[in-house]
């Protein structure tokens, strides 16, 4: 016991370093949604300014959709923008949109110039919905259900891996259920 | 020369300060509310900037959150009953004290394993160290402490 106790630090560290290793593979910026497996919260969506509808989460039921979060403010959202309506013209699942927190009529611009892949826009000038969803930033994309139950939800740019490894394949086991 | 040191001392530290969020305008009304506003947003985590809470966030995140902390008030929620509100919306992350469950178990128990483990380590030490004092003179002793009393006549 004695002759060993000096390793004792040494193993320690190699405790710590292991754990903080493991850690370090971890993303902080995403906190674990709590809507998995849930029910939307209800919520009811005006259209955005220069749009005639806004949807509800009513509207989503009975097909598998996608609700991502975007503003017209949020770079990333931009980035993202080519594959959403990649996503929207493939016609594989219908994406809704939550335009956060975005001045009136700047986000009917933004799609105006940049194209517009969602079905329906809803506006969330307040941030209240978003914060309802959990949100943390922009963009970010939930997986919906037929019954309205969100059943993954990504945090950041789709990008075509994310949507070939982990959407597309979770959309097609939704839709032939 | 020692009055514009500390000047400048004064003005560095001072700008390290977040003169940030919450902003003027955000103060309630009642002051028994803003008190209590001011508790929930220093227990609640910003969820952008997750090392500073909502009292320190400017984020606008954060500003949204603290808008619902003090709707919550107004409509006479309970300090708890937001603080639940905010945790079902974004889990245990959001609360800046994490409840003590299973999970966070190791977090709440190590300081005082940590401490414990070192009091023993200091216990141990210590009895090891004072046991190698020993009353009994060691030889050179006996023969110098012989010769000394010799010298003195004692002997």
């Amino acid at each position: 016991m004695g002759r060993l106790l000096p390793f004792l630090p040494l193993v320690l560290f190699a405790v710590m370093a292991v754990y903080f290793a493991m850690g370090l593979r971890e993303n902080p910026n995403e906190i674990p949604s709590q809507l998995i497996d849930q029910e939307l919260p209800e919520f009811v969506l005006e259209p955005i300014e220069g749009h005639e509808q806004g949807f509800s989460n009513a509207d989503l039921l009975g097909q598998v959709s996608l609700l991502n979060v975007f503003g017209s403010w949020c770079p990333p959202c931009m980035t993202e923008h080519p594959m959403l309506m990649q996503i929207s013209r493939s016609g594989e699942v219908p994406i809704y949109g939550i335009d956060w927190k975005d001045p009136p009529g700047v986000g009917f611009a933004w799609l105006e110039r940049h194209g517009n892949p969602f079905q329906r826009v809803g506006d969330d000038e307040e941030g209240q919905l978003a914060i309802d969803l959990g949100v943390t930033g922009a963009p970010e994309t939930f997986l919906i259900d037929q019954a309205g139950r969100v059943r993954y939800r990504h945090v950041g740019i789709i990008t075509p891996e994310v949507w070939n490894d982990t959407l597309l394949p979770m959309i097609e086991e939704l839709q032939a259920q | 020369m020692i009055r514009s040191f500390i000047l400048a001392l004064v003005i560095m530290l001072s700008g390290s300060v977040a003169l940030a969020s919450p902003g003027p305008d955000e103060i309630m009304e009642d002051p028994a509310l803003e008190t209590r506003a001011v508790e929930l947003y220093n227990l609640l985590r910003c969820v952008v900037c997750q090392s500073q809470s909502l009292a320190h966030s400017n984020a606008g995140l954060a500003e949204d959150m603290r808008v619902v902390v003090r709707e919550r008030l107004l409509l006479g929620d309970s300090n708890q009953q937001i603080l639940d509100y905010m945790q079902t919306r974004y889990g245990d992350y959001v609360l800046l004290l994490p409840p003590v469950q299973a999970n966070t178990l190791a977090l709440w128990l190590m300081p005082f394993i940590v401490l414990i483990f070192g009091m023993v380590i200091a216990f141990v030490y210590v009895r090891k160290q004072s046991s190698k004092i020993s009353d009994a003179l060691s030889p050179e002793e006996e023969s110098r402490l012989k010769k000394l009393m010799e010298d003195e006549g004692q002997l």
